[in-house]
């Protein structure tokens, strides 16, 4: 086992130059980005590329297909948006919380969810997240279709005034890097690798001792967790929580941003989370219905490059080599 | 000749130039932000945004020597999305004015945003009384209609025409539920009687065993307290059920030219509504309705003819403060009356609230109708004062 990784680690550090700098890179160019492009549009990307790569932990390096991932993202939207306008709690911790009441959600709706392979358990997803849905619809705290309003952005530890669009969007540049980090931190571990020993033959996972039902609700959890600090970031930047974060609609989103981008690539949903958001904001303006559009742009995409931006462009240089 | 008519352009560019120092960035923006491609599409939609143009036109196309210039956006209904596109409106591209925004979640978002930068919007599309309600801004203003005024206008005008006794179909949401409570007022305000409600869920497709309860409960008025599919799919369902043919009415509480006229003669006929416009109302309305049809195809219902109406008011209000100043141009909104085909005496309550005349319609049976627009007959005219909240009872905090 550890001779083994030992191998995989010097394979790995071949490649760890040409990593580095293009981490290194994209951390610059997200620096100077808000000096171009306008800081709301682009922390609304960042916060959708942390919901897509959470989505991805999931399907990219376990093979589960969650269609309920919305859940998590909109619980966490909610309890931020509450914490931060009704009980008063400093955003920090407003955020911190709602990743937490996304994760408690993960572990209920994992913990039923694992027991099914394949479909079944994509089906089960979207039964509790709609299910969800509809106690969000109904319960008094959401203010239903109308949604949680005028969250105050407050400030950091007291100190960064959120309320100034650039700061914050450094702050939330911050955070999306972290849970980045972590993503990355767990796909590269022995954790990680089991996951992905799941994934490609789960009872030969099992046959080498390894609790695949531990270990997938583990991830799970973790995903929604990530998903949960990408919904309550959102609902700072927005100032707002409604109906549209839980919805099915929200799910099948993630799902095209990570299959845009490319299915366990590190740097796909990103890419893909880019893509749709930057779709749906420039493209609000012009005559033809931006859904349509989108649709197409999808169809296109699974036609032509199946393994998504990044994928394709792995690929390329895998080939080259 | 042509030296002439070059004297005078820059004679008109330095007159341009003097007055324009009181926009600011030389140009007026106004941004329509609403649904174009999902469910309200069609109540409010691009047609909203034609409305506003034609509103600029007819204006004259510059204020104070500015031009002015309409930018419109779909939102999708995602109020995120809303947001950052009002946001990069406001701190980008310099638009004075936002409206129409359709939806409440994205009304009630955009408003508080723009009070937050000191920005007038005039919501057309959205219907939650809220508005000018406990979520009221200085500088926020509904224009079209609200859920108070829907249930009002049907609730108590069908009582009072002999409609006194109800039952309600509900969609189980808030928006449902406060619609409901709202008409149940009204109802017995005028002595009617609710005999019953049963709830759905929303986004329902079959009404059936819902409409055979408001069957035999045998009231007269079977009101649905729902939105949009639910209400189109509810009367649908009805004329099968042989409900209004039965001798029940059917009130649909947010029902417009636009559903109607989706859902066709046949399936809507003999069904209650009230709107805040209809194009063959008098000399002026009809005179807008056939100038939009000519241009769109199709006939305005009350957001697209609140859209331009509004439009048109905000114009007027910075042609007379002779400036875009957010606060003087507001303050002027609020004193100035309103009086247009859509508005006839309508004033602007402290809260924002524009309140205006509403009129109670039974939509025409296919014999009655003598073309494809002519879809309702007027049954009564609910009085602006009577339709709307006081500014008291509205639950606005703002002080005058």
């Amino acid at each position: 086992m550890s001779l083994a990784a030992r191998q995989r680690g010097a394979a790995a550090e071949g490649r760890s130059g040409f990593n580095t700098l293009l981490v290194a890179a994209t951390l610059l160019a997200a620096l100077a980005a808000p000096f171009i492009i306008y800081p709301v549009f682009l922390m609304n990307v960042l916060c959708f590329a942390l919901f897509a790569s959470a989505f991805n932990l999931l399907i990219g390096f376990v093979g589960l297909l969650s269609f309920g991932h919305a859940a998590f993202f909109g619980a966490a939207a909610y309890v931020t948006a509450h914490a931060a306008k009704v009980w008063g709690l400093p955003t920090e911790l407003a955020i911190l919380l709602g990743a937490l009441a996304a994760a408690a959600l993960g572990f209920v709706v994992g913990f039923l969810a694992i027991r099914r392979q394949g479909i079944y358990f994509s089906m089960i997803t979207l039964a509790l997240a709609q299910m969800f849905y509809f106690i969000c619809l109904e319960v008094p705290f959401t203010h239903g279709e109308d949604g949680i309003q005028g969250v105050p952005r407050g400030t950091l530890f007291g100190i960064v005034n959120l309320d100034n669009n650039l700061a914050f969007y450094f702050v939330v540049l911050a955070i999306v890097a972290a849970g980045h980090l972590a993503i990355w931190r767990i796909v590269n571990s022995p954790f990680g690798n089991i996951l992905k020993a799941i994934r490609d033959n789960e009872p030969r996972a099992i046959s080498l001792g390894y609790n695949a039902d531990s270990y997938k609700l583990r991830a799970f959890v973790l995903s929604a967790g990530l998903a949960g600090l990408a919904g309550g970031t959102n609902a700072i930047v927005f100032q707002l929580a409604t109906l549209t974060g839980v919805q099915w609609q929200s799910s099948g989103e993630v799902i095209l941003m990570t299959l845009l981008g490319g299915i366990g690539t590190l740097a796909g949903p990103p890419i893909g989370a880019a893509i749709t958001v930057g779709l749906q904001t420039y493209l609000a303006a012009i005559d033809f219905p931006v859904t349509v559009l989108i649709g197409l742009i999808f169809v296109v995409c699974v036609l032509l490059f199946r393994r998504g931006v990044a994928g394709e462009i792995l690929a390329y240089i895998r080939k080259r080599k | 000749m042509i030296k002439a008519g070059f004297a005078g352009a820059a004679l008109a560019a330095l007159l341009a130039t003097t007055a324009q120092a009181q926009i600011a960035n030389n140009a007026l923006k106004i941004g329509v932000l609403n649904d174009q491609s999902g469910v309200y599409a069609d109540i409010g939609g691009k047609w909203s945004v034609e409305a506003a143009k034609m509103a600029v036109e007819d204006f004259g196309g510059t204020v104070l020597g500015a031009p002015i210039q309409i930018l419109s956006a779909d939102h999708q209904n995602k109020p995120d999305l809303a947001s950052t596109i009002a946001r990069q409106w406001y701190d980008v591209d310099k638009v004075a004015m936002i409206t129409e925004l359709t939806n409440s979640a994205v009304g009630l978002a955009v408003q508080a945003l723009s009070a937050e930068k000191h920005k007038i919007t005039i919501n057309t599309g959205a219907a939650s009384s809220d508005l000018t309600g406990k979520a009221c801004e200085p500088y926020g203003f509904h224009w079209a209609y609200d859920t108070h005024a829907l249930a009002t206008g049907t609730g108590g005008y069908m009582t009072k025409q002999g409609g006194d006794t109800w039952f309600f179909l509900t969609a189980d949401y808030a928006f449902g539920t406060s619609l409901q409570a709202d008409t149940t007022a009204a109802v017995e305000a005028a002595g009617g009687k609710v005999l019953g409600a049963v709830r759905h869920p929303v986004n329902n497709s079959d009404f059936s065993s819902f409409l055979l309860q408001a069957q035999a409960s045998k009231a007269k008025v079977v009101g649905l307290a729902n939105a949009g599919l639910d209400t189109t799919n509810a009367i649908k369902q009805a004329a099968e059920f042989g409900i209004v043919a039965g001798g029940q009415k059917i009130a649909g509480l947010l029902y417009t030219t636009a559903e109607v006229h989706g859902l066709g003669l046949k399936a809507a006929q003999g069904s209650i509504t009230t709107e805040g416009y209809y194009w063959d109302l008098d000399d002026k309305s009809r005179e807008f309705g056939n100038r939009f049809m000519k241009r769109t195809g199709r006939m305005p219902n009350m957001v697209h003819a609140g859209t331009y109406s509004a439009v048109m008011q905000y114009l007027k209000a910075v042609q007379a403060v002779g400036s875009d100043d957010a606060d003087k141009v507001a303050k002027k909104l609020h004193e100035m009356p309103v009086d247009d085909f859509f508005a006839k005496g309508g004033k602007v309550l402290p809260n924002g609230r524009m309140i205006h005349d509403m009129y109670l319609f039974q939509v025409k049976t296919p014999e009655e109708s003598k073309g494809e627009w002519d879809l309702y007959k007027l049954l009564a005219t609910v009085p602006g004062p009577q339709a709307y909240f006081t500014f008291q009872d509205s639950g606005c905090k703002l002080t005058n």
